[in-house]
């Protein structure tokens, strides 16, 4: 009986001391030493920040780690990631503006006009925007007066956390704008769905564009005023500017066209003080950040400090191959993959000489390498197939080069003032009111002559202005900063016959599509989790 | 060196030094132990009961006890599988007395003790798919990781190395593993001690720092019965490494050393130089002459300039027997490997350590193990065998001139650098500039203490406390006129900086400390035998990494480096509950019931605890009477199991917080004038938990002429529920697109067989074979949340050639990791149309929905055969392994083997796959690299090793035993494959590592 006893008192003692181990242990929170909650990060000005730069870098840089390393986005390959590299590609690829000779995934049908709802890239370019749209709305969450009387901040800290949630809202209707464009009916969430909660709803195109523009409106009076707030940063210029590109293509977007607001929204831009800088050799340079007086909104890169392989570095990396010169273009080495059509050229005039980087043009927008390329494309993976493109180089305006070999310092305008002039320019023609016909030609005129060299040898007049000329006219300005299948749908070009390319619809001399490829197939992986979205028609 | 072995030496004296003994006017036995057909058993004990006189039998079976005082004594002798023998015998002062033993064979080795979780069993009472190899049936020669002692060893265990270089690992696959996004490695549980598979820093293998040579032997838990006691990080297998320990006696010392040459066994089929000038004249258009104007006039293959002969030298020295009471094994060796890729090598020294002391009458026994181990590696740009596939076989290695080391590169005078754009580098260079190294410090120490309960001796208190630490630290340099550093940072002035120095540092720490009861009684009057285990352990992984900036040459800080936390720790917690009972009826029936509570902290407080039961039983038909005396049947046992697993390797420490995390100090943002370094919230998943397995084991395991032929048959159906797979969460749900979360199911059905025959069992000629075969069909049957999904699946397998692409899919209905490949179209002469796929879907165009799933990584089967066979003295044998229907995707032929390739699109001219003469392939179409054309089978049948072996029996004056052996690893391999080699882990052939072959020359010496 001692014994047993004995034995009881020894099991129970181990099984006590075991207990009082385990229970330290079961149910321990462990945190990272090198991360920090929500609560501590929305605790301060400095981490609303902080917090508000995410939700701006989410545009710029593909994750945690420059160039690579901790990305945003799964399903793709991390360099491929950013939001301007896909943004070009889903917009300047399917063009007469561009072929890129890269055999990543799913990038060739781009110029087949063949994606399909797998394609990594429109996969990509969709969740970066819904991405960016996420921060925005946890930015907002986090900023509302009740968050930020909680947290004790006041005065001009809370104006400027104000301040910063305006601009989320309108980074957000940025992203919604691409979405619209590119694949009409997306998925819908803001602020006032909860994370983690129940797949969203679907929001129908037309829809989608009345919240883009009242959410627009409604921030208007939140916003810095139009070109006084810090670089980088949107103000009421970026808001108008997007509300006119928005207008410019109701039609599209709606089935009922909106050009009277198309000319009211430019008009405020262009009325607001911004100014074309003297030249347009200048635009796409290392220190284009000093181009504060066309540059409405910039994404902004920098070769030591904001790293990654999308954005400027891909625009001047891949555009440089065959026997262009690396160090003009400020880097060691060329990826050798995008060049031009022929369609793109033979809108300018025709050469005279060599001499770069305008190529001897009189048009000195037409910055192509022709030196070792061919005009025409046989084969769209020979680099030298093609003309090749230096608009964009990584050296600064006074010859130097930027700061890194591999990483570029070129600021990417999303808005600049010639857009608005060509937006009022269209809209007058298409018919809106408010606007006059003399003033677009003069807007025309002013482009053109910086495009001349401030010669007025390449002035048009108002039998020359018409929506056609537009068209090549946003060409001749705009090529390769991501408006080209947006215009061409705009004017019915994109996928019908009545206009061809090389290679347009996967055959040499173009052929036309059909016309569902307008719009951009939903990802397949977000549909098979989604049970809310519906496939776009054709797909 | 030459110190270290002067050292080593003075250890080897100081032992034989304290073996002395005194002699004094007493009488000696000696004699022989035989075996019933009159073999010596070299190592068998003799004991004289109730003394701590005992002696060990020398090569012969000779053995001799001395100094034994006047008196009648029982004689015990004993041989490992041999049934105990005891004679009484007469000693008188001064009188030498002749005694013989001769043990009969145990029947088989039902006896054998097998070491199980938290125990031990006799071989005859196991119930689950326990397999074990002990160190008699290890691979032979230069082995230098554990886990190749038993490749091809056991049916169900796949161990397939990872390439060839010095210390490179291995990926071991139990049953074909249970995961899809989770970890598949089974746990390692050294002596008690489960160690992560974590790679620390600077270490190439998780299993690197333990010398082969140490190793007693490994047990494998292959079936949710046996490995359920491991809870939920059993899913994948067990197993369990045994040390050698100290026996009593006289100390006993051996030696060992080999010395090894290694070389590649083919070289990855490129253009020679004459060909490639051929290739390229024939085919360059353009009219520049573009790639015409590269060619040169040397001869290089660049392949052999990488390689060279590797050779290793492996030495190993151990001391065991009886210091007082306390039985010892120390041990040390040195292994020292130059790889076949120039510049790789590593050095190990390694050292162990084991006390067994019982104190109490035996009460109280103690077992203390220190293991440490030492690993200095040189690692190669990972670069290297890639350029030298591509390099320009018509230019020579070095340029004849001092620039860039000397080292001839691809020149364009108009860059910075004065290298031209997008041009590989000279891989020599590479090989030769770069110096990439590690110390990697391990110690791995465990003490168990077993107290048998004085008033209560069926019961017994274990408690163990473990520690396993390693120190991993390493750097790279690259100094600054080497061309693959050049001018990468430029600062405010306009300096360019070359070069690049990194030193970095992680150190891992798991502990254990766990308590258990064991009660083991056989109630004799009820026929029954009844054994419990019950027990708690906690176990605590931290992993701390030391992040350093680096430097450009000269020791110039790179001011985009500075990390934001110098030091980052990453640990979690496992607090566990187990049971076991053991139940065995009439030495016939035996059931086995165990559970297991774990809680883990990588999931949120309210999802932790897990309960992993199982459940066995046994019949032993062969002590059934109408089988008792069967002169065929020896042994046969069915055996039935069930159990569950659970897996939560493979996953993040904290995934079910959404932490906010800074942005590094090259990816900050411009607001204003400042650069920001921002805050991401990070994606989370809540609910996340461990993925589990339940495992249905039905086997009979039979022996038959007294167990001359033994083997196992077991079938198996497991299913994975939960799995840990990467999952696509809705768009504006998370801070992310892709989570791991637990979404969908597996299964894998299999059949092994396991054969084991003795065909001559003479006292001159023994000749004995292992033959065993795996079949596994792996399945996933669900991967979406919604039953209906039409999702095509998960791609996986990212390959070279393009940006992004994959080769593989997860899929319902199909393997894991299956080929997801376009379907080439050929032409009437055979050969593939560049660019033309068939137009599966039939709508016109070929884009990703024309892609098809098809074969597999996995083999449908594979074999293993080894055999051995002695004849007097001389020992001969070999393993083989075979796999069948593995698939793999060429890599190098379809990234290499294109006209575009070798005439590419940046102008430079570039050897490639001489598969481009054959198939003629362009290469212009973005989806060449997916197709089908390059999807070859690798089945193959390889000899592992052939070893032939001498006895030179007692060669100091009828003392010690000295043998010598000649091995040869990696003999040959039969295979279709066109690439260097068949095997792989991923089923992609990317210009890995190769695997060389070996040739050994050993010599065994004990004393």
């Amino acid at each position: 009986m001692k014994n047993i006893l004995l034995k009881i008192a020894l099991t129970a003692g181990f099984l006590s001391f075991i207990t009082m181990m385990e229970s330290c242990n079961k149910n321990k929170i462990l945190l990272p030493n090198t991360e920090t909650t929500s609560a501590q990060v929305y605790s301060t000005p400095a981490g609303y920040l902080q917090a508000i730069g995410k939700v701006y870098s989410a545009y710029a840089l593909t994750g945690n780690d420059g160039p690579t390393g901790s990305p945003d986005i799964g399903g793709i390959d991390e360099g491929t990631s950013d939001f301007f590299r896909l943004f070009w590609c889903a917009e300047e690829l399917p063009t007469d503006e561009a072929v890129v000779g890269f055999k990543d995934a799913g990038l060739p049908d781009f110029h087949t006009m063949s994606w399909s709802s797998s394609n990594v890239f429109l996969e990509g370019i969709y969740y970066r925007s819904l991405y960016q749209i996420t921060l925005c709305n946890e930015f907002i969450r986090q900023s509302t007066d009740a968050e930020l009387s909680s947290r004790g901040i006041t005065g001009t800290d809370a104006t400027n956390v104000r301040y910063y949630a305006a601009e989320a809202r309108f980074l957000r209707a940025y992203q919604y704008w691409v979405l619209m464009d590119l694949f009409a009916n997306p998925p819908f969430a803001t602020e006032n769905d909860a994370l983690g909660g129940a797949p969203p709803k679907q929001i129908s195109r037309a829809a989608l564009y009345a919240y883009i523009v009242s959410e627009l409106k409604a921030i208007d009076g939140s916003m810095v005023a139009a070109g006084k707030n810090e670089y980088g940063r949107a103000d009421q210029g970026a808001a108008w500017a997007l509300q006119a590109r928005v207008y410019l293509n109701a039609q599209v977007y709606t089935g009922t066209a909106d050009y009277t607001d198309a000319i009211t929204y430019s008009q405020k831009v262009i009325n607001a003080g911004y100014s074309l800088i003297s030249n347009y050799d200048n635009l796409m340079l290392a220190d284009n950040n000093l181009n504060t007086s066309e540059n409405i909104l910039t994404i902004n890169y920098d070769g030591n400090q904001t790293q990654n392989y999308g954005g400027t570095t891909f625009l001047v990396h891949s555009a440089v191959g065959g026997s262009m010169p690396v160090t003009d273009f400020g880097i060691s080495s060329g990826w050798a993959g995008t060049r031009v059509t022929s369609n793109l050229v033979s809108l300018f005039p025709a050469n005279v000489n060599t001499s770069f980087p305008e190529n001897g043009n009189p048009d000195t927008r037409a910055e192509f390498w022709t030196s070792g390329q061919n005009l025409a494309i046989n084969t769209i993976t020979t680099f030298t197939d093609g003309y090749a493109v230096n608009k964009f180089r990584n050296v600064t305006s006074t010859g130097a080069q930027g700061e890194n070999l591999n990483y570029e310092d070129i600021d990417m305008p999303i808005f600049r003032l010639p857009e608005m002039y060509l937006i009022y320019a269209e809209a007058v023609l298409r018919g809106g009111t408010g606007g006059d016909i003399n003033t677009a030609l003069g807007y025309i005129n002013t482009m053109r002559t910086r495009a001349y060299k401030g010669s007025t040898a390449g002035n048009i007049t108002l039998t020359d202005l018409t929506t056609d000329f537009v068209l090549d006219e946003r060409a001749r300005e705009l090529y390769w900063e991501g408006f080209r299948r947006t215009d061409l749908i705009r004017y019915s070009r994109f996928t019908d016959g009545s206009y061809l390319w090389p290679f347009k619809g996967g055959v040499k001399t173009g052929t036309s599509a059909p016309s569902y490829r307008n719009i951009y197939p939903l990802p397949a992986a977000d549909l098979n989790v989604n049970p809310n979205l519906k496939q776009n028609p054709g797909y | 060196m030459r110190n270290y072995y002067l050292k080593r030496y003075l250890l080897f004296f100081s032992f034989l030094l304290l073996s002395c003994a005194a002699f004094a006017q007493t009488g000696t036995i000696s004699g022989k132990i035989l075996d019933d057909k009159r073999a010596e058993l070299p190592g068998s004990t003799v004991k004289i009961a109730g003394t701590q006189q005992s002696t060990a039998a020398d090569a012969n079976g000779n053995y001799k006890l001395t100094g034994i005082l006047p008196g009648v004594y029982t004689v015990v002798a004993q041989f490992v599988g041999y049934i105990p023998q005891q004679k009484q015998i007469t000693v008188k002062a001064g009188v030498a007395v002749s005694l013989e033993f001769l043990l009969q064979p145990q029947s088989e080795s039902l006896n054998e003790v097998v070491v199980i979780g938290y125990g031990s069993t006799k071989r005859k009472d196991v119930t689950g798919a326990i397999s074990t190899v002990t160190s008699k049936d290890f691979q032979q020669g230069m082995v230098t990781t554990p886990e190749q002692l038993i490749a091809g060893k056991v049916a169900g265990v796949s161990i397939i190395s990872n390439g060839g270089a010095p210390g490179a690992g291995s990926t071991i696959r139990i049953r074909g593993g249970a995961s899809i996004n989770g970890s598949n490695d089974p746990l390692i549980v050294i002596d008690g001690m489960p160690v992560s598979n974590d790679i620390i820093a600077g270490s190439a293998n998780p299993l690197d720092m333990i010398n082969p040579n140490d190793v007693e032997s490994f047990t494998i838990l292959k079936d949710a019965s046996a490995a359920a006691i491991y809870g939920n990080r059993a899913s994948n297998g067990v197993i369990i490494i045994t040390t050698k320990k100290g026996r009593s006696g006289k100390p006993q010392i051996t030696f060992s050393t080999q010395l090894s040459a290694s070389n590649i066994t083919k070289e990855a089929p490129v253009l020679s130089a004459a060909q490639f000038r051929d290739y390229v004249n024939a085919n360059d258009n353009t009219t520049a002459g573009t790639y015409k104007s590269q060619l040169g006039t040397a001869n290089t293959d660049w392949q052999k300039e990488i390689y060279q002969t590797g050779i290793t030298t492996d030495d190993n020295i151990s001391v065991s027997g009886s210091a007082g009471i306390v039985p010892y094994r120390i041990s040390a060796g040195y292994t020292d490997q130059t790889g076949v890729v120039k510049t790789s090598a590593m050095r190990r020294f390694t050292g162990d350590v084991n006390l067994s002391p019982s104190f109490f009458t035996d009460h109280l026994k103690i077992n203390f193990n220190f293991k440490g181990a030492e690993v200095a590696q040189r690692f190669t740009d990972g670069n290297v065998i890639d350029y030298a596939v591509s390099f320009n076989p018509t230019d020579p290695v070095y340029s004849g001139n001092s620039k860039y080391g000397g080292f001839f590169e691809l020149l364009d005078p108009t860059t910075t650098t004065g290298i031209k754009s997008s041009a590989i580098l000279n891989p020599v260079g590479l090989l030769e500039d770069e110096n990439s190294h590690s110390n990697v410090y391990r110690t791995i120490s465990s003490l168990a203490l077993d107290y048998k309960v004085h008033f209560f001796p069926d019961l017994h208190v274990n408690v163990n406390v473990g520690f396993d630490g390693s120190n991993g630290m390493g750097s790279k340099t690259v100094p600054d006129y080497a061309a693959s550093n050049l001018d990468t940072y430029k600062d405010a002035n306009g300096v360019l900086y070359s070069g690049y120095y990194n030193a970095y540092k992680e150190t891992y720490d798991n502990r254990l400390f766990e308590g258990f009861l064991s009660y083991s009684k056989n109630f004799k009057s009820i026929k029954s035998q009844i054994d419990a285990v019950a027990g708690y352990s906690t176990q605590d992984y931290k992993t701390t990494n030391h992040a350093n900036p680096s430097y450009f040459a000269n020791d110039v800080l790179n001011p985009t480096s500075i990390p934001n936390f110098p030091i980052s720790i990453n640990e979690y917690l496992l607090t566990s509950f187990y049971g076991r009972v053991n139940y065995i009826y009439d030495d016939k029936y035996i059931l086995t019931g165990t559970l297991r509570n774990d809680y883990s902290t990588k999931f949120a407080p309210a999802d932790r605890s897990g309960f992993f039961p199982s459940g066995a039983f046994a019949w032993r038909i062969n002590q059934e009477d109408f089988l008792k005396n069967n002169p065929v049947i020896s042994t046969l046992k069915l055996r039935l199991e069930y159990g569950v697993t659970g897996n939560q390797d493979g996953i993040g420490n904290y995934d079910y917080l959404s932490d906010y995390s800074l942005s590094n100090s090259t990816a900050r943002y411009q607001i204003g004038n400042v650069f920001l370094n921002t805050y991401r919230p990070g994606a989370y998943y809540p609910g996340r938990t461990w993925e589990t397995t339940a495992t249905t084991n039905a086997a009979i395991d039979f022996g038959f002429f007294n167990d001359r032929v033994t083997g196992s048959a077991d079938f198996y159906y497991k299913k994975t529920r939960n799995l840990l797979a990467l999952i696509s969460q809705p768009a504006l749900t998370n801070f992310g697109n892709q989570i791991t979360g637990n979404i969908g199911n597996m299964t894998n059905k299999g059949v092994e067989l396991n054969l084991n025959g003795v065909i001559i069992d003479k006292k001159d000629i023994n000749w004995t074979a292992n033959f065993n075969v795996t079949f596994n069909q792996n399945k996933i049957t669900n991967l979406t949340a919604d039953p209906n999904s039409t999702s095509s699946g998960l791609q996986t397998g990212s390959i070279s050639g393009g940006t992004g692409n994959y080769i593989q899919i997860n899929s319902v209905g199909y393997p894991r990791n299956a080929f997801y490949v376009y379907q080439q179209v050929y032409g009437a002469n055979g050969k593939p149309v560049d660019g033309l796929f068939v137009d599966r879907n039939s709508d016109g165009i070929i884009n990703q929905n024309d892609l098809y799933i098809t074969k597999s990584p996995d083999p449908k089967q594979y074999f293993g055969f080894s055999s051995d066979f002695r004849y007097k003295k001389w020992m001969i044998g070999f393993v083989t392994r075979a796999s069948l229907g593995n698939y793999v995707y060429n890599n190098v032929a379809s990234v290499t083997g294109t006209e575009d390739h070798i005439l590419n699109s940046v102008g430079i001219a570039s050897n490639g796959s001489s598969s481009v003469l054959k198939s003629g392939m362009i290469g212009s179409n973005g989806n060449d690299v997916l197709s089908d054309y390059w999807l070859e089978n690798g089945s193959f049948l390889r000899m592992d090793n052939a070893h032939l072996g001498y006895n030179f029996g007692k060669p100091f004056k009828g003392a010690g035993d000295l043998r010598v052996s000649a091995n040869v690893e990696n003999v040959f391999i039969i295979t279709n494959y066109t690439g260097v080699d068949p095997e792989t882990s991923s089923g992609i052939d990317n210009n890995s590592y190769p695997r060389p072959r070996t040739y050994v020359l050993g010599l065994n010496l004990s004393l």
